[in-house]
């Protein structure tokens, strides 16, 4: 089998997979980041989000084998041992309720964040369009990225 | 779903993907971003024997100027297009409709070239490429070849790519001055596949439309182009009332199909409401 190696949360590992093996069951499996969600199976939901190299991507729509040499960001890392800006907000804002989708709703809105530091509403509804809640109706989850972004989650 | 199982090679240069595929195949696949991809594997709706990697082949990553045309690398992502300042100045469909493609995390992985080559008549770039008149560039055994987007498209999911040829880059012409465009789509969730889009390219001179080119999604088992709506807004003038003459003939010729997101005669509605909206927007009027 191939050989793998990618750096998730700052470290290293080095696998042999199965070229089939998703990104997001390799996570959860062999790195032990059962903080990333499997969620819809269709690309649609959103939980499984991760950074990959930097920028938001949908963890169950990559194989393994095609983030050999990555640097994976996942939700246990984000916050490098605390809370992340976005985590502390969501908390406060309560914009949560089942906490299914939260993994990956804090990350696409870190990287919402990251190209644009001070979003509108709007803009946060646009950035957060690929992410799915079942519960929250979105209301809080606005106000929590809203806070962040007043906080200084971006820098 | 897990997928089924597949040999994977990662391309090293085009000829090694050109041969790989060769080797390889009816079933072999190209991959790159994955995006229509990987989630029909999940869903076990393609069983490919092997696929093709061209993700690391960085000549295919890109925007070049070549004189009054665009050609955009096929690895080059939803996201690098919506930010890239030739496509800006350029080609201003292309990014209007590469904005609307899924959600940002796929737009980092999707790419223009994977789009395109999956011919899904629901995807946006296909239909965009089609109303530009783009141009599809593909390797194959045999070297280049260019195809035009009315060549290019054959049905669903289905062009005339040859199994053993990778799509490269799309060449689309800059739309110069006096060129106005506007793509729209409706779909029922933010991030759905478009129930029906357009693709409006408007030329106006004094005053009048002098030229529309428009391209319909999901209006067929490929991307069409709206000819008698075409025909009737060349030498309208540019007012609502006109361009909602012109539009009302969009569906003229095709063939919606009908499905869970709606049936064919609501399709054909959409597809004039759109068209007329698309292009009063496009003509400025």
């Amino acid at each position: 089998m191939p050989k793998i190696t990618v750096n998730v949360d700052g470290v290293a590992y080095t696998d042999e997979v199965e070229p089939r093996l998703l990104l997001v069951h390799y996570l959860r499996e062999r790195a032990g980041k059962t903080g990333t969600p499997v969620g819809c199976d269709t690309t649609n939901c959103g939980a499984c989000t991760v950074q990959l190299n930097g920028v938001s991507v949908k963890s169950c729509a990559m194989l393994a084998i095609q983030a050999d040499g990555a640097e994976i960001t996942t939700i246990e890392g984000l916050g490098n041992g605390g809370w992340h800006p976005l985590q502390r907000a969501f908390n406060e804002e309560h914009a949560l309720q089942c906490g299914y989708c939260t993994p990956g709703m804090i990350m696409a809105a870190a990287d919402l964040l990251r190209t644009n530091p001070h979003p509108t509403n709007d803009e946060i509804r646009q950035g957060l369009e690929g992410n799915l809640c079942r519960c929250t109706g979105y209301q809080n989850i606005v106000r929590a990225v809203r806070r962040a972004s007043e906080a200084g989650a971006a820098t | 779903m897990i997928p089924a199982a597949f040999d994977y090679h990662r391309a090293a240069t085009l000829d090694d993907a050109v041969s790989a595929l060769a080797g390889g195949g009816e079933d072999a696949k190209v991959i790159s971003g994955g995006q229509s991809l990987i989630p029909l594997l999940r869903l076990r709706l393609a069983f490919p024997s092997l696929l093709v990697d061209v993700g690391g082949l960085g000549d295919l990553r890109g925007v070049r100027d070549e004189g009054d045309s665009l050609v955009i690398g096929a690895l080059t992502t939803h996201d690098e297009v919506t930010r890239d300042p030739l496509v800006a100045q350029h080609c201003g469909l292309l990014r209007e409709a590469a904005e609307t493609v899924a959600d940002p995390a796929v737009r980092h992985r999707g790419t223009i070239g994977g789009s395109i080559a999956h011919a899904d008549p629901a995807g946006d770039l296909p239909t965009v490429a089609t109303a530009l008149g783009a141009t599809m560039i593909a390797r194959g055994p045999g070297g280049e070849r260019a195809i035009g987007a009315g060549d290019f498209f054959v049905d669903y999911l289905t062009t005339s790519l040859a199994p053993d040829e990778v799509l490269t880059g799309v060449r689309v012409p800059k739309l110069g001055a006096g060129w106005g465009y506007r793509y729209l789509k409706f779909n029922r969730t933010a991030q759905a596949w478009a129930v029906v889009g357009v693709a409006a390219l408007v030329r106006r001179a004094n005053g009048a439309v002098a030229e529309a080119r428009i391209g319909l999604t999901n209006m067929g088992t490929k991307p069409v182009r709206a000819d008698a709506a075409e025909a009737a807004a060349a030498g309208a003038a540019a007012t609502g009332e006109a361009l909602a003459a012109a539009g009302a003939r969009a569906d003229e010729g095709t063939d919606p199909p009908s499905d869970l997101h709606g049936a064919a005669d609501y399709r054909r509605h959409l597809a004039r409401v759109l068209t007329t909206r698309a292009l009063v927007a496009a003509a400025g009027a």
